[in-house]
This record gives C-alpha cells, structure tokens and sequence, in this order.
C-alpha cells in the first residue's frame, strides 16, 4: 500500500521540474481525448439519448454565453428569451423569407445581439437587483408579444414545421441532418467554434476589463473605462451566442413557442451556472453536464419524473449554502483535503492519498 | 358608464389581494435585504391549504383561511432558519435560495393536488349592489379581511414594541443590533408576516381563482411590478401602487385583453425602473 504515495510523492518534484512543453502537449492531449470521446459518445447512446445528447450541446453553449454575461457581476433573467429571439427569428426567416437555413441562423443571432444592444440603453441605468428585475420583465415583454401577436409569431402555439437544415448531398456523401447523430455533430461544430471564440474574449483584454467591472466599477471607470460600453459589448456577445444556441434549437426540434423560453427554462440556466460554478470558463459547462446526466440517467432511469423540479431545487438550496463555488471547487478543495491528510502519520495518510491519485 | 362602475369595484378587490402580497414582499426585503422569489408559491400553498381544509375535509371556510395564514407563516420561518438566515451577507445568494424554493413547493403541490386545477365551491352566494354594479359576498369579504389585516398590521408596526423593532432593523439592521435587538427575533416576525399575508391572501382568494401549482408565477410577476412601482422598502408605497397597478390592470384587461394588460404592467414596471429607481413613493434608498 505505501508504493503508490511513493510513487506519488517523488514524481511530484520531478513534474515540477519539467520543462513546459510537456504541460502543452499535455494539455493539448488532454482536448484530443475530450474530442474522441466526444465523437465516439453517440454511437454509445440509444437513439432517445442522442436527442438528449443534441440539446446538451446547446445548452453548453447558452450557459458558457450566460457566463459572460455574469462576468460583468450582471445577472439576467432574461437570457432563455434572447436565446428565444435568435430562435423565432431564424425560424421565421426561413419559413416566411426563404432564407437557406444556416444563413439565417447567423442573422437570427446577430438579431439576438441586436435586441440586446437596444435593451441595453434601459437596461444598463440599473445594477444589480434592479437589473435583474429589469431584464426579467423585457424579456417577459418580448415572450408575451410573441403570445399575443399571432400573425408573425404564432401565439401561444408558436411555429411549427420549421424548416430543418437541408441535407448535404454530393457524389459519394450525404449527411441527413434528421438523424440525431448527424446534428449532434453538427452543433458540436457549431458549439466548439463558439466556445473558442467565447474563451479567446474572456482572455484577452476585453475579458480582462469585465473583470474589472465585476470587482472594482469605480475604480475602472477611474483610470478611463467606459463601463456602459463595456456591459453593453458583453451583453451583446453573449446575446449573439444565445441566438446561435436558440438557431440551434428552432431548426433540431422544428417548433418553438413561448412557454419554451419561460422563466422555468431561465431557471435551469441559472442553476446549472451557480452549480457548477461560475469563477471559470469550464465550471458552467461542468454544471449543465453534471445535471444533465443526473437529470436523464437517475431521475428518469427511477421514475421521478414528476419530482425532477424537486430534486433541482433542493440541489440549487444545497449548492448555494455548502458549495457557493460550485462544482468547479470540488477539484481544488479534494486536492487541498488530500494534502492535509498526506501531511499526518504515513501509516494513515499514505495508504489513501495513494488511493485517490 | 356602467361597465365603468363595475370595473372600479372589481379593481378594488384585485387591489385588496394584491396589497397583501405585496407589503409581505415589503416585509421580507425591509428587513432581510432578500427579494423572495418563492413568495408567488407562498400565495399557492394559502390557497391549497383551504382546497385541501375546505374543499375536501368540509372544514369551515374560516377556519380553513386561518389555517393557511398560520401554516403558510410557518413556512416562513423554515425559508428563514434554513434559507436566509446563513445567507444573510449574501443577498443574491438568498433570491437563488428562494428559486430553489419554489420549485421545490411547486412540485410538493403537483405531486399532491395534481396538475390541474383545484375547483373550491364559494362558501357565500349572495351578492350586493352597489349603485347599479355587482359585488358578490365573496369578493366583499376579501376587501374587507384585507383592510382589517392591513390596518391590523399598521397598528402593529407603529404601536408595539416589535413594530419598533421591526422598523428600526428595516433602517439600520447594525444600529438595531447595538441597541440590543435581536436580529434573528426579528428576522423570524418579519418572515412569519409576510409569508402569512401571502398565504392569507392565496386562502382567502382560493374560491375565487382556481387554484393551481403554477399560479405563483402570475402572482409574483404581479408583487414585483407593485414593489417597483411603490419602491422597494416602501410598505404605504406599496399599498398605493396595489391600488393604482390594479386599476390599470383591471381596465387595459376589459377594454383590451389580459395579455395586453400584462404587457402594459410590465412597461410600466420598466419605465419606473428607467426614470426613477427608486419607485413613485419610495424616498429611501437601502444601502
């Protein structure tokens, strides 16, 4: 028993002392394996959990672009109903305009960040609870429109029938995007480029300067930051990818309607963000994965479907009173406990540090 | 001119619940500093308490609203104990809690009552006429319980040494607690009215609005664009944008429709948040 935290404990330096290339190709290896797995994952799925796997895809996207948002130190209530604004816009621009399907995602979202960038006038005089008050009631305004103005929107029924993403055919390939498989690979495309992009922000100075504003608005505003402009660019980016995620979505399930892009739906972004945590990139993925998976293999696998919303609240109290990190802090804290427990008697401590590693 | 008549009445009974929704919304923010957005199912949980007491155990209607005032303003002081009191120095932390919250009341209510809604026969049938317009008893008896509970509770605040307490936390929750008050004491007789007047509204409303696990949405969409309006903090401001948002309502609902009336409510909620933070009425900033 004692070999492993040998092993452990003399590689550790070793490591330390490595030169830094072998971090990057780690790293770089690390995102080759993450992407074989993904691409062999639908393959293991039945066909009911590859629908699943698809609405994950999107969903990592809009809590990832919900996440830039928050890096302002803003929180919107009003997100799922941008996202809502891409999708009924794209919808509408292919079944009532004709325009070619992937096209007119791009313009549903780039009306997403429109929406956003008009919102933003009123919308950024408030902080805080005033703004999130504030975005939940336009966004209520813009769901209820949809609701009652049933010529282009459909009413409470919504759009149906809409037009899915044409099939590639050429000589020896054709990819029919009825297939979930075929869409999933579709959006991780879609997703991953997004993703990219949504991290090189958060990197570079811009992303540097939401920080900013989260932690020290005044301050900023100080040495010459314009904060409005600021909030408003990241209101409008991640508007932008909240309508690719709802583009995404209009075109898979072929119908939207109001009731999709309730407060309900808001809710979830919400909890899958403070759940996994939302201090880095990954940790609002980890959260949507981590409770996707929980919600369809044990609740649905036990039959709690009734009792889901339940189990989500209950997480969501738990999270925000004994995990107020998230998910994300898990790796951090097991790997300090782990220390601490290394550093008593070998007797005791090697044995399972040994374990764990 | 009639029908003009008739929806004044109206407006005044939408505005009696209303008020009580909205001060225990008051209530929770003056003292806790928590937007409670689990208050809409507060409501729902009053009104199936009287579907459950009433309706199907044939207790007496009145003994039943009681019932649902007491239970709902006990569930109150759980979200305290277990809620809001460690989150106290993290508000937002509280409003999340409370998200939690309602899920987990909306679907205790589906997974007991069922999705559809609950039908509670009305416990009174006649109705009076007043200069040409129509109240039922019902209707009657809501405006009335609402005064008297809304003047019980300004006799409350402004008489006993609670209502001291309570005003003097709602100011300057550190100051109150250097003169000796205790904070959680308060914290637990501010919970327990506010819920209670939640849960005292829904029961009383209960024969009126069929009751079902998702009502708390309207409701609480309703309590927000009251407290904006009033100013947040405000417990006479909210009362006052009660009686003007239900006005508002109940007219844009019968010369238009309800959807347009929701959309007029939440433009004006907006338009209040734009020009003037800090509500119609609400002087005082919290810090």
């Amino acid at each position: 028993m004692p070999e492993p935290a040998d092993a452990a404990s003399a590689g550790s330096p070793a490591r330390r002392a490595a030169p830094r290339i072998v971090g990057q190709v780690a790293g770089r290896l690390r995102f080759v394996a993450l992407f074989a797995v993904l691409a062999v994952l639908p393959y293991l799925l039945s066909y009911s959990q590859q629908e699943i796997a698809v609405l994950l895809v999107i969903n990592v996207l809009l809590v990832s672009s919900y996440r830039l948002l928050t890096l302002t130190g803003e929180w919107s209530l009003g997100h799922v109903v941008i996202m809502g604004v891409g999708a009924y816009a794209s919808a509408l621009l292919a079944k009532r305009l004709g325009v070619p399907v992937p096209l007119s995602m791009l313009i549903g979202a780039c009306m997403a960040a429109g929406t956003a960038a008009i919102l933003s006038f009123p919308l950024f005089r408030m902080k805080g609870f005033y703004f999130l008050i504030g975005s939940f009631a336009a966004g209520e305004i813009i769901r209820l429109i949809w609701k009652r103005f049933t010529d282009p929107f459909g009413g409470p029924k919504g759009l149906k029938r809409i037009d899915a993403v044409p099939d590639i055919e050429t000589g020896f390939l054709s990819i029919d995007f009825y297939e979930p498989v075929n869409y999933y690979f579709l959006a991780l495309a879609v997703v991953s480029v997004s993703l990219f992009v949504l991290y090189r922000i958060e990197r570079s100075r811009i992303g540097l300067t939401f920080h900013a504003i989260h932690w020290q608005d005044r301050l900023a505003e100080s040495v010459g930051v314009d904060t409005f402009r600021y909030r408003t660019l990241a209101f409008v980016i991640a508007s932008f990818f909240a309508g690719i995620a709802g583009g995404l979505y209009a075109h898979y399930v072929g119908a939207v309607n109001p009731t999709r892009f309730g407060v309900d739906q808001m809710v979830y972004v919400l909890v899958w963000a403070i759940v996994g945590g939302t201090a880095t990139f990954h940790g609002p993925i980890l959260g949507v994965v981590v409770l996707t998976v929980i919600n369809e293999i044990v609740l649905r696998g036990l039959g709690l479907d009734t009792a889901r919303p339940l189990i989500y609240g209950a997480i969501l109290i738990l999270s925000v009173l004994y995990l107020p990190d998230g998910l994300e802090s898990l790796g951090p804290r097991l790997r300090a406990w782990l220390r601490r427990r290394r550093r008593e008697p070998a007797a005791a401590a090697g044995g399972e540090g040994g374990e764990a590693a | 001119m009639d029908l003009l008549w008739q929806t004044a009445i109206n407006a005044m009974y939408a505005a009696s619940y209303m008020a009580l929704i909205a001060v225990g919304l008051v209530m929770i923010f003056g003292v806790m500093g928590v937007i409670n957005f689990a208050h809409g199912e507060l409501y729902m949980v009053g009104a199936y308490c009287v579907v459950f007491l009433y309706a199907q155990e044939k207790f007496p209607f009145l003994l039943s609203v009681a019932a649902g005032l007491i239970f709902v303003g006990i569930v109150g002081l759980l979200m305290e104990r277990t809620m809001f009191r460690p989150l106290r120095k993290n508000p937002l932390g509280g409003l999340i809690a409370s998200i939690g919250f309602l899920l987990i009341l909306q679907t205790l209510a589906v997974l007991g009552f069922g999705r559809r809604m609950g039908h509670v026969p009305p416990p009174t049938q006649g109705k009076i006429e007043i200069f040409g317009a129509i109240l039922t008893y019902q209707r009657l008896f809501v405006i009335v319980a609402a005064i008297l509970l809304l003047a019980a509770l300004w006799a409350f605040l402004k008489r006993s040494k609670f209502g001291w307490a309570l005003r003097a936390c709602a100011q300057d929750a550190e100051a109150a607690s250097l003169q000796g008050i205790s904070m959680n004491q308060t914290a637990r007789i501010a919970m327990f009215i506010g819920a209670a007047l939640a849960g005292v509204a829904g029961a009383l409303t209960a024969p009126l609005v069929s009751p079902s696990p998702y009502i708390g949405h309207s409701i609480i969409v309703t309590a927000f664009i009251i407290i904006i309006v009033g100013g947040i903090g405000s417990l006479e401001g909210a009362v006052i944008a009660a009686v003007l948002y239900a006005f508002v309502h109940t007219f844009v609902t019968t010369f238009f429709d309800g959807v347009i009336a929701n959309i007029v409510g939440l433009a004006l909620m907006f338009a209040v948040l734009v020009v003037r933070p800090t509500g119609l009425f609400g002087a005082r900033e919290r810090a």
